[in-house]
């Protein structure tokens, strides 16, 4: 246990100045972007120089941009995120109303493409070289070449459109007034299809280093000894040749949620789910700073979280990891 | 039914698709008005200031125009173009100083308080002149709104304004929100902005962040057995193929402003149970525009830029770009405007020979690569359309050897580069046509413009007699003799070139069978929908 606490010191420390690297990175970044909120917001309005002047007043943004940064990280310090220009809202509401619909797609996704992945490798890996082997690793590869937006048009087309088995987006029935169970129902049938295109493309990836992991098992000494003392097969495959190819797709899990996050951007849109993903790219099309920087916070601040889990799962799954950790 | 659909389609397939798509709402008369439904619609954008008091623009109206009503409504037949909706009769005096408004009767906030002619007065003066968009620019010289009763609203103002630009401007700028609702507190930051309260058919239900906005039936609305339908929802689709997914899918019933895009048309035309319908949009007219920066010295000789407008093949653009759901353009009015618009302009036809003669007659000879210069050329990037003209404009500049740099921006870059930096030696634009050439189309070539206003001359094109043109058209009051003002701009105008009108497009509404009374009047998608309701 101390190890762990150990670790979660260390990270946690470490963290903070990956956050404020990334929150003066991302402020930057978008400063350096031609124009700003009042410039694309007034594509749609127009508006004369008096009208602008008071729009760039009001959002404060003629004031220097070292002085809206240290605004903001002061603000930050406070546990303030601000408040959006687009939405006139409190940021910390906007993107609270959007998180659990991304989480959601992305816990679904990850749970598919690691559940479906793993079990399709330990079946292809089981037998390597095999036919099925062969047919279950093009098949997959063929799924991760796919662009995303393409992969969901085509089961937008298929399931919604010709079949209508399933909606073609939206993350529940719009105003119908469903709860409980049946909420819930809904929600889940409206997530059918962008957790099938979202996970299907991170799928070969888990399978491909399942079947790989197992290959590298299967030579192992101990595999010969669990086979001298007369193991069925099915239990080697499982209990030994499986289980020591698992953990290398923990880290990946762990890396996976990043990459994850910026796929939903895409997903999002194509399905109209309203989440994060969607809400970044609203922001940057808005030129809403503190939006943004709201948004990259807290996935960055999801990204560390589910990194910091993967490395405490690593210290009880493998205990030489933690030792090294905390002696150093 | 199918007859008619299989009739239709061989009609859309031609060139008769602007035709064939008057006639049809005509024959969707044939349903009978039924109350009561759901109309779910698409919605491509979110806007989130709903108050058209202060954002005079389609993306709020487009909702709020259900909530919120204005005076008057544009229409194809009524008197000056117009039909009475807040106000049932509209004065104008001779010496251009006084406008009179009689109001409605029995007109009800959604809140139950009654409407009266104070809260046209505050909207007047506390909103349309100095917040709104397009009213800060025609009521700027409005100075008192006086009340002598309930049901009577008089304009003052203090230099003589023409009562046809007040005319023409009442759709878009006159819509009138409660002053008890208002006076409270900073009008920007009103909570009323985001969930308007009005005396539209439609009540503002509730806002979820991208994914709908709901409005409901108002039983107290003003309109004898309006409206028809129980409920209006715009479903947010971000994609621009989710709308005709969702048509095909029967999950919503209308896309309107061309959230189909134009080249899924032909084949959605063909889906039984949807009809493509072009009307309804002729008050919303954009114009495709190349914007020119005249600090170039090249380009402030007026013969490259009759170069350029020869070498434009504006039916090809209207064909290949819009697929023919446009029409090409003579200058800065559009061809469909019933009261400005002349064909006694000078035109450039298509001409490749002509337009390289005048490029060696201006000097700038062809050097050994075949260029003469190179320019950089900023399409905008709000519609499809602007894109991909941008990609023709290139090649049609090649091949009169003018080598032109295409820089692709997102729309707020877009905007800083164009009308801040100046950073662009030819731009295409959407500017709007709003009914009167006053409201927002001499800006696009008027001199002495501050830096930074967008959808304006910020070319640096100065001519003093256009000036004095535009000068003494906004000061003039009588009708006929500003009309032929105007006639005169568009003269000016096309001769000198500050700027080439290359094409007018409006946009295409794709719906069920089942939607009725669709189209009826110019501005019908950002109008109220009273009578708009769903057969059975």
């Amino acid at each position: 246990m101390t190890r762990a606490l150990t670790l979660l010191r260390h990270r946690l420390v470490g963290s903070i100045f990956v956050l404020l690297i990334v929150i003066i990175g991302t402020f930057l970044l978008l400063e350096a972007a031609p124009g700003d909120a009042v410039d694309a917001y007034i594509v749609s309005t127009g508006g004369d120089a008096g009208m602008i002047e008071l729009l760039r007043h009001r959002w404060g943004l003629d004031q220097s941009e070292l002085t809206r940064l240290a605004n903001y990280l002061w603000a930050l310090l406070h546990l303030d995120l601000g408040q959006s220009v687009t939405f006139s809202r409190p940021i910390r509401d906007v993107i609270l109303e959007r998180l659990p619909n991304t989480l959601l797609l992305m816990v679904s996704a990850t749970a598919l493409s690691f559940g479906l992945g793993s079990a399709l490798g330990i079946y292809a890996g089981a037998r390597p070289g095999s036919a099925r082997d062969r047919f279950v690793s093009i098949g997959s590869l063929a799924l991760y070449a796919v662009p995303g937006f393409w992969l969901g048009l085509v089961l937008i087309v298929i399931f919604a459109v010709d079949l209508r088995w399933l909606p073609i987006g939206g993350i529940e029935t719009l105003a119908s007034d469903k709860a409980g169970l049946d909420r819930a129902a809904d929600i889940a049938t409206h997530l059918v299809l962008p957790v099938s295109a979202l996970g299907f493309i991170y799928l070969a990836l888990y399978l491909r280093m399942m079947r790989a992991g197992m290959a590298e098992a299967w030579r192992q000494d101990f595999v010969l000894a669990a086979r001298a003392r007369g193991l069925s097969r099915r239990r080697i495959v499982l209990a030994h040749v499986a289980r020591n190819a698992l953990l290398p797709l923990v880290t990946m899990l762990g890396l996976q949620s990043a990459q994850m996050l910026g796929g939903s951007v895409v997903i999002e849109s194509v399905f109209s789910v309203p989440g994060l993903g969607r809400l970044a790219q609203e922001a940057v099309a808005a030129r809403d700073t503190p939006l943004l920087l709201g948004i990259i916070l807290v996935s960055a601040v999801l990204v560390i979280f589910i990194n910091l889990a993967v490395d405490i799962a690593y210290v009880f799954l493998d205990p030489r990891v933690g030792a090294s950790e905390a002696g150093a | 039914m199918s007859g008619f659909t299989i009739s239709r389609r061989t009609m859309l397939a031609g060139s008769a698709m602007l035709l064939a798509s008057t006639a049809m709402p005509t024959l969707g008369l044939a349903q009978t008005p039924k109350k009561g439904g759901r109309l779910v619609l698409a919605a491509d954008s979110e806007p989130r200031n709903l108050n058209p008091a202060i954002v005079a623009s389609n993306g709020v109206f487009f909702i709020s125009s259900k909530i919120v009503e204005t005076l008057a409504e544009a229409s194809f037949d009524g008197k000056d173009g117009l039909a009475p909706r807040l106000a049932v009769g509209w004065e104008g005096t001779a010496d251009g100083l006084s406008v009179t408004f009689k109001l409605r009767e029995g007109v009800k906030w959604h809140d139950g308080k009654p409407f009266t002619s104070a809260d046209v007065a505050f909207s007047a003066l506390q909103i349309w002149k100095p917040l709104q968009n397009l009213g800060r620019t025609v009521f700027k010289d409005l100075s008192t709104v006086d009340t002598p009763d309930d049901l009577t609203a008089v304009f003052k103002f203090a230099k003589p304004t023409p009562f046809q630009l007040i005319r023409n401007a009442l759709p878009a700028l006159s819509s009138v929100v409660p002053k008890h609702i208002y006076e409270v507190g900073k009008i920007e930051d009103n909570p009323a902005n985001t969930a308007p309260i009005g005396t539209g058919p439609f009540k503002f239900g509730e806002y979820k962040a991208g994914q709908y906005y709901r409005l409901t039936r108002n039983s107290d609305y003003w309109g004898k057995d309006e409206p028809y339908l129980d409920e209006i929802i715009y479903q947010v689709l971000p994609d621009r193929t989710s709308a005709a997914s969702a048509l095909e899918a029967e999950e919503i019933q209308l896309a309107a402003f061309s959230a189909v895009p134009l080249a899924d048309l032909d084949r959605i035309s063909k889906v039984p149970g949807l009809k493509v319908i072009t009307k309804g949009y002729e008050g919303l007219t954009y114009q495709l525009v190349v914007e020119i920066n005249h600090r170039r010295k090249e380009l402030a000789d007026v013969k490259v830029r009759q170069a350029i407008a020869h070498a434009i093949d504006k039916d090809f653009v209207v064909k290949t770009v819009f697929l023919g759901y446009a029409a090409t353009a003579t200058g800065p009015v559009p061809k469909n405007d019933p009261q400005f618009y002349t064909a006694d302009v000078p035109t450039y036809a298509f001409d490749v020979a002509k337009a390289n003669a005048l490029l060696d007659e201006a000097g700038y000879k062809k050097g050994a690569d075949g260029n003469r210069f190179s320019l950089k050329l900023l399409p905008a990037p709000y519609f499809n359309e602007t894109k991909q003209f941008g990609d023709y404009l290139r090649q049609a500049l090649a091949a009169i050897g003018i080598d032109a740099q295409l820089v692709n921006n997102d729309s707020a870059a877009h905007i800083k580069a164009v009308y801040t930096d100046h950073a662009f030696d030819l731009a295409v634009g959407p500017p709007v046509f709003r009914g009167d050439p006053a409201i927002s189309t001499t800006i696009l070539v008027q001199s002495g413009i501050p830096d930074g206003v967008p959808f304006s001359n910020q070319g640096g094109y100065k001519n003093d007699a256009l000036d004095a043109l535009i000068a003494k058209a906004s000061e003039t009051l009588d009708t006929s003799a500003r009309t032929e003002l105007y006639k005169e701009f568009q003269k000016e105008v096309a001769a000198d070139l500050p700027l080439i009108n290359v094409a007018e497009w409006s946009f295409v509404s794709v719906a069920r069978d089942a939607v009725g009374n669709i189209a009826n009047n110019p501005r019908w998608a950002v109008s109220n929908w009273a009578d708009t309701y769903l057969a059975g």
